[in-house]
């Protein structure tokens, strides 16, 4: 045991993103990694659970809805969500995200890379 | 258990890791070489190469790279399969093969070129014969950008692949053949998989989507304990080592950098997902619920229980067409009120714009370094007066060039004019840019015709 009986700060509670909503939640970055990419306009988050007993957490709270709601006024159109269960894993499809998509798009992730982390940025409920 | 089919990835994407081909065919035993280049808009840049000289219209750093490997491929009995023949897979063979000559290689070599895939001469008489190529996202018809399209390709399946390769083709040069096709091929010539094999055809589309990425099934781009993902400088390209009945493994050489685990290959199976019931190539319909993966060693998945369904009657095509202009120009603020000055800036150049009464389809300002990729989901909390530095960056789009390139002259004046401590320009004034746009559609397989060609050099 190092640190001699004080608890070493891991990387989660050095973070500061959501810290003063916490409250009985945590980051969703804590339950799942996830990878994003486009589609034209559309950019899809690929959600999975870091550990396979997080994974029927992830479908109860990380629902279509409460995703729209996380991207609201960052995209335009609907939230659709399939299952994976079997890659333990989420995909969601964010339309209307890439202001207009590939070569169109004036923004800096024209193509969706990091809509993955800004997923991971929920706060969701702890689980038991 | 018998021998495995070994594909190797050796590019991701045209402009991909040099090296990474050459450490594939030297590093450990492989069978193809498999080569992707092609993306959704690089048909049009090739298309515009081509019409200012006929012998280009491919991506032309292949052919040096072939020039390195070719003494080990044909040394150690390696294929190659690519679609770096862009528009142009005839002048691209024609170039590898006058490498190969020169290598001393002539009568070891045999190109296998696979076309048909090119629309653009016969989009009119498609049209006219009712095949309306009406955009897959917004359900418009082609008639209203038919005279600014620049280039329209079918994506192709593994089927002609399969065929040069089955006509003895070592090295298989293409245009539009899709990126799984590339995997498929090999696996269907060397297994004699049949083509109404949908399970097979299927397991052989999520071998091609897994390495299609190169490196980011091996621990490249992988979030999940990103920082102890080991020696990226050295990291492994993956290894399709594949079996008759559709199960594999995805691996990579050893003592190479990176990492092949279960989390890491399924960030890669998600990246650019839609329906997983239902990933559609011209080879068949795979079902990426069904896959079952393992860890069956270091840096070893195994890939089991993969499903398809049969193959649509349609192919996509992939049209570009001249969409309009746009620039985007950047500033660098610094300490103290970083972000509070970057966005006053941004304030008096948006005053300036409207007041020379330039149109804009599109004006958008980010702030790199507070919310420039996560939006105001990055500020929920407040930004700092005390960030070091913010760095503006403003884009604008139009349909005319004329409103686009007088943005770019009312960056630099900002500098001595606007609000202080504003640095990096020293790159210039931003240049106006082409936007070539992307159309996607579907038109029924019957339409087209692959061709395949197979020369001995």
């Amino acid at each position: 045991m190092r640190g001699r009986g004080r608890r070493l700060k891991t990387a989660s509670d050095r973070r500061t993103v959501g810290r003063s909503d916490r409250k009985g939640k945590v980051l969703l970055l804590e339950l799942a990694h996830a990878r994003s990419g486009d589609k034209g306009d559309t950019a899809n988050v690929g959600l999975i659970a870091r550990k396979p007993q997080y994974y029927l957490h992830l479908v109860k709270h990380v629902t279509a809805a409460r995703v729209a709601r996380h991207f609201k006024g960052l995209i335009s159109g609907p939230v659709e969500r399939f299952e994976l269960p079997n890659l333990n894993a989420l995909n969601f499809l964010l339309h209307g995200a890439l202001d207009g998509g590939g070569t169109i798009s004036l923004k800096t992730d024209a193509q969706g890379k990091v809509f993955s982390t800004a997923l991971l940025r929920m706060l969701v409920e702890a689980p038991r | 258990m018998t021998q495995p089919v070994r594909v190797a990835a050796g590019q991701g994407f045209w402009g991909d890791w040099l090296e990474a081909p050459v450490r594939q065919v030297s590093g450990g035993p492989v069978d193809y070489l498999m080569m992707d280049y092609l993306a959704e808009v690089t048909m049009s840049i090739m298309q515009k190469q081509k019409s200012r000289d006929p012998r280009l219209g491919y991506a032309k750093d292949f052919v040096p790279l072939m020039e390195r490997m070719l003494p080990i491929l044909a040394e150690r009995g390696i294929k190659v399969t690519t679609n770096a023949g862009g528009v142009n897979p005839r002048a691209c063979a024609e170039a590898v093969a006058a490498a190969g000559r020169s290598l001393g290689l002539a009568g070891k070599l045999t190109i296998g070129v696979v076309s048909g895939d090119d629309l653009l001469g016969r989009l009119d008489e498609l049209l006219a014969r009712g095949h309306g190529m009406k955009n897959l996202d917004t359900g418009r018809p082609l008639e209203d950008v038919r005279d600014r399209v620049q280039s329209a390709n079918a994506y192709l399946g593994a089927g002609p692949v399969v065929e040069a390769l089955r006509r003895g083709a070592s090295i298989v040069i293409t245009g539009r053949v899709t990126d799984t096709g590339l995997t498929l091929g090999p696996l269907m010539h060397a297994f004699g998989w049949r083509d109404d094999a949908w399970d097979l055809l299927a397991a052989g589309t999520v071998a091609g989507h897994t390495i299609e990425c190169g490196a980011q099934c091996s621990g490249g781009n992988c979030l999940v304990d990103w920082e102890r993902i080991p020696d990226l400088a050295n990291v492994g390209y993956p290894i399709v080592e594949a079996y008759p009945d559709g199960s594999f493994d995805v691996t990579k050489h050893p003592g190479t950098g990176g990492r092949v685990t279960v989390a890491g290959v399924s960030e890669q199976l998600v990246y650019e997902m839609g329906d997983p019931r239902e990933y559609i190539t011209p080879d068949c319909v795979a079902d990426f619920t069904t896959i079952r993966l393992e860890q069956v060693g270091k840096d070893r998945v195994h890939f089991a229980g993969i499903k398809g369904r049969a193959a649509t009657d349609k192919l996509k095509v992939s049209i570009a067409y001249a969409y309009g202009y746009k620039a985007v120009g950047t500033l660098v603020y610094a300490w103290p009120d970083a972000y509070a000055k970057a966005r006053r800036a941004d304030e008096v150049l948006r005053q300036r714009l409207a007041n020379l009464g330039l149109q804009f389809e599109a004006i958008v300002t980010e702030f790199v370094g507070v919310d420039a990729t996560h939006g105001r989901l990055a500020t929920a909390d407040g930004v700092s007066p005390d960030l070091p530095e913010v760095q503006l960056r403003v884009g604008v789009r139009a349909r005319e060039l004329a409103p686009v390139d007088r943005f770019t002259r009312e960056l630099a004046p900002l500098i001595l004019n606007g609000p202080p401590s504003v640095t990096g320009f020293a790159g210039g004034r931003p240049k106006p840019e082409e936007i070539v746009a992307y159309w996607p559609a579907l038109i029924d397989k019957r339409e087209v015709q692959p061709c395949v060609d197979v020369v001995a050099v």
